[in-house]
């Protein structure tokens, strides 16, 4: 059974159909990428699939249930976790709190609990913070665990909001845009993190990217799409070749 | 010095200050007038922990923290009156009686209100803070024993200061237990970033409810020991003015700030006070400039210190130490 | 029936006259996002102008209305410059608690003995009680000078907010900041402007109020401001044919309120009915909801 399977998906913004007819079925433990031009409703299609938008139609089912109309909280705590375009950190709470903050909807304890500091408690804490702090190595990101969030450089900025989004403990990661505003290098580090975190953490990974150097070295399928819709899927060299997606990219007549 | 040693430390200073504080009452150098004033100042900490959870530490706009100080005040004093033959019992019930009725309706105002954005929630908080305080003066029509415009009376007073401080200590020692915890964290995310937060599993209405409710119930706990205070309730002292005071305090100290709530709720209601004394130093007509000086220490302190005064710090020994080294026990997730 | 249309004339007066403090409120809310709480205190200072003007200086009263236009109009941008422009990019709560002290500086300052000392006042107003009966309702000429005053600045406003470059660039302003400045509009002088006009319309406002309610006191704004204020988030905060509608639907729940429940219950009320429309409408009723871009 397909880990996450989509159907038909399709929502409209007032008169504007934004997607339309999106279909996708991802097995556990690929690699897949969605790629199109700007505005051509990747992200509209992720926030449906992490419940920030209603689908006007189709279905979301993951593990088998249906996710239609769930709350992105309860998104995640069904296992699929995302990260965002433009970065969504909690700025001015240390790097560490950002990733155990992940932990909250599996925390263990309640909230007197807490107050009372009961053995519970200090057991949990201390486990939750141990484990926070091993998701911070693997991201490099240890030595920076007291500093707030807001003083990490770009790069570790995403780092974070990749190790918050792994505490999760998702099945599907999902990734908008996690090489926006880096250099070839930094890329090609990132290529090589995504890997590392699919196979260490047995994960399921749906990115949307621009930058055809992380696709083609980490993918292994993709999805284009344009105007809402999808106009080509398979493996990146078929895809790279089709005639619609090069005019979808360089427009009508720069095809040779 | 290690986070063990500075917290007995801390505990060991705060409990040299009561006794300090109660060596100076019981040889009259701290008359009855100051000891109010002393009361009063704990039960803004109190009050102002609460406010300083809804917005300090969650972001939630509230400008009727007030309101539930008086539902507080209100429903403790009654409680306390109509029991009052069972003596120390009853005004310590009615304590609990305050908690519960502000966080009961905290809760119950809450679940709707919550979901407006900010500015809009502000707005709705003060609409409620005027419903409660129109409520509390037509609430003779209710309960003869409540008072009505004229205020409730004949609530047994306690003015023993140690009863409030020591009240004051065990909420703050709650309430950083709370903070520096998962629901702790919760709110703080709420606060920084509610999409965010949203997506990592932390559900934004639970938490801010959750976060509401508590603070409120502080408001309660405030309002009763209000009750005990003073001689007589009334409406006028849960105006939105009252609210604002709190805001003050929130606000001033220092968003996100527990010390810094605790230090300037103290400051503040010492503040007028001494803005008094000082004044009529100077002679009679000077008493009236007390309301201009305040107005004067509140813009520039502001306007130089934007963030507050302790805004964004947090005293040292309230932080929880975190281990450095990786766990042992290996695999990471 | 009569008595109900009479109640009706009332809260359009009423209403009128929130009408021109709400604008300011809305105006400067849209251009720096900022709850000018001392709004209410500058529309006290105009009430008093007018006293002083018309009893002291025994200007016509016309010109007292000139003279409280003109001293609000510049108090507001003193407080601007000195009060709210050094924290303009900071945290809007900053801003808002400077607001605050701003608004209790006013009021305190002018309790003073020296000063308008703080006692209720009450005078004769200039303008003489003639009455018209139309249809069985009593009309005022108090009435209709407010009425004419009010629609006049409103068509003034709108002049120039629409016809004028002054008025492009509020309006630019109150979009981007840093758009605007690229575009070469003077930002600085911009938002000193809308806070000469919105504080000038309080002035009005303020004069208008103590004609018709002749008993003045330094505390009024305190509640009139408030009140002036929920009727701008009622009609859509930033939105100026919003604040005008939630002024002329406040005026109307106040007076019909005192009229047919009772006088007490009317803030109440009005709160009652501010909260029910923010729960339908969250940005208010022309308000447009702006969804966060994900």
């Amino acid at each position: 059974m397909p880990l996450l399977e989509v159907k038909n998906l399709g929502i409209n913004f007032g008169g504007l159909r934004a997607v339309n007819k999106f279909d996708l079925d991802i097995q556990a433990g690929e690699i897949v990428a969605i790629i199109g031009p700007n505005g051509a409703g990747k992200t509209t299609v992720f926030n449906m699939l992490s419940g920030y938008y209603l689908p006007t139609d189709g279905t979301i089912a993951f593990k088998g249930c249906t996710m239609n109309g769930l709350r992105p909280f309860q998104v995640a705590q069904r296992g699929i976790a995302r990260t965002f375009q433009n970065i969504r950190l909690f700025p001015q709470i240390s790097v560490l709190d950002n990733v155990r903050i992940a932990f909250h909807p599996r925390v263990g304890y309640n909230m007197l609990d807490s107050i009372l500091r009961t053995p519970r408690f200090k057991a949990r804490e201390a486990e939750l913070t141990g484990r926070s702090m091993n998701l911070l190595a693997v991201f490099g990101l240890e030595d920076k665990a007291e500093i707030k969030a807001s003083g990490l450089p770009y790069g570790a900025q995403r780092r974070l909001e990749i190790a918050r989004a792994m505490a999760v403990q998702p099945d599907l990661l999902l990734l908008d845009e996690p090489a926006a505003g880096m250099n070839p290098s930094e890329v090609q580090q990132l290529v090589e993190l995504v890997r590392f975190v699919k196979e260490k953490f047995d994960v399921t990974v749906l990115l949307i990217e621009h930058q055809m150097g992380l696709v083609m070295n980490l993918c292994e399928r993709l999805i284009v799409m344009d105007f809402g819709e999808i106009i080509a899927s398979g493996l990146p060299q078929e895809v790279r070749d089709n005639p619609k997606v090069l005019e979808a990219y360089l427009g009508r007549g720069a095809v040779a | 010095m290690n986070k063990t040693k500075q917290m007995v430390l801390a505990l060991v200073g705060v409990a040299v200050l009561d006794l300090v504080l109660w060596i100076l009452i019981r040889i009259g150098i701290i008359g009855p007038y100051w000891q109010i004033i002393l009361n009063e100042s704990m039960i803004y900490v109190i009050g102002g922990l609460g406010l300083s959870i809804i917005y300090g530490f969650t972001g939630q706009f509230s400008l009727g923290h007030a309101a539930f100080v008086g539902i507080g005040a209100y429903c403790a004093g009654w409680f306390a009156i109509t029991f009052s033959h069972y003596g120390i019992w009853a005004s310590l019930g009615s304590l609990v009686v305050g908690m519960v009725s502000a966080g009961l309706v905290g809760y119950l105002i809450g679940v709707p209100i919550l979901r407006l954005k900010s500015d809009y929630l502000g707005i709705a908080t003060l609409g409620f803070n005027f419903i409660v305080y129109d409520g509390m003066q037509n609430s003779d029509k209710l309960s003869s024993v409540l008072g009505g415009a004229q205020g409730m009376t004949g609530v047994p007073q306690f003015q023993t200061f140690e009863w409030y401080f020591v009240t004051a200590v065990i909420v703050f020692i709650l309430v950083r237990n709370l903070v520096f915890s998962s629901h702790g964290r919760a709110c703080t995310a709420i606060r920084e970033n509610e999409t965010a937060a949203d997506v990592v599993g932390v559900s934004p209405a639970r938490t801010k409810i959750m976060a509401f409710t508590v603070g409120c119930v502080l408001a309660g706990l405030g309002g009763a020991l209000y009750a005990h205070n003073y001689p007589y309730v009334n409406p006028d002292s849960f105006s939105f003015l009252e609210s604002i005071n709190y805001l003050i305090i929130v606000v001033l100290g220092g968003l996100g700030s527990m010390t810094g709530t605790v230090i300037t709720a103290v400051g503040w209601a010492f503040l007028l006070e001494v803005l008094r004394m000082f004044l009529s130093l100077l002679g009679p007509s000077f008493i009236n400039l007390r309301g201009v000086l305040y107005a004067l220490i509140l813009v520039i302190v502001i306007i130089l210190r934007p963030q507050g005064i302790f805004g964004g710090i947090e005293a040292s020994f309230l932080v929880p130490h975190i281990g450095r080294r990786k766990s042992d026990a290996a695999a990471g997730s | 029936m009569v008595t109900f249309f009479q109640q009706v004339v009332n809260g359009l007066q009423l209403g009128l006259v929130y009408a021109l403090i709400a604008l300011g409120y809305t105006m400067v809310y849209g251009i720096v996002k900022l709850i000018n709480f001392a709004h209410g205190d500058v529309f006290m200072v105009g009430a008093f102008m007018g006293y002083i003007g018309y009893t002291f200086i025994k200007l016509p009263w016309p010109v007292a209305l000139v003279m409280a236009l003109l001293t609000c109009a510049v108090i507001g941008v003193i407080n601007e410059r000195l009060v709210y422009r050094p924290l303009r990019y900071a945290a809007k709560i900053s801003a808002l608690i400077s607001a605050i002290g701003a608004s209790f500086f006013i009021e305190y300052f002018t309790s003073l003995n020296f000063v308008f000392t703080p006692n209720y006042i009450s005078f004769t107003p200039p303008i003489k009680e003639i009455t018209w009966i139309v249809g069985g309702v009593r009309i005022t000429d108090i009435q209709v000078v407010i009425l004419v005053t009010v629609a006049a600045f409103l068509a003034l406003l709108q002049l120039l907010i629409f016809r004028t470059k002054l008025g492009l660039a509020m309006r630019t302003v109150s979009f981007d900041h840093d758009a605007a400045r690229l575009m070469g509009v003077d930002v600085d002088k911009t938002i000193s402007f809308t806070f000469f006009v919105g504080s000038g319309l309080a002035g009005i406002g303020g004069v208008l109020f103590g004609f018709a309610y002749p008993q003045i006191w330094t505390f009024m704004g305190v509640m009139t401001g408030l009140k002036a204020f929920i009727a701008a988030v009622l009609g859509g905060i930033g939105i100026l044919p919003g604040a005008v509608l939630g002024a002329l639907i406040m005026g109307q729940v106040e007076i019909l309120t005192s009229a047919y429940i009772s006088s007490q219950a009317r803030d109440a009320i009005a709160f009652a009915i501010l909260i029910i429309v923010l729960l339908i409408r969250p940005s208010g009723i022309l308000g447009r909801n702006e969804p966060e871009k994900i």
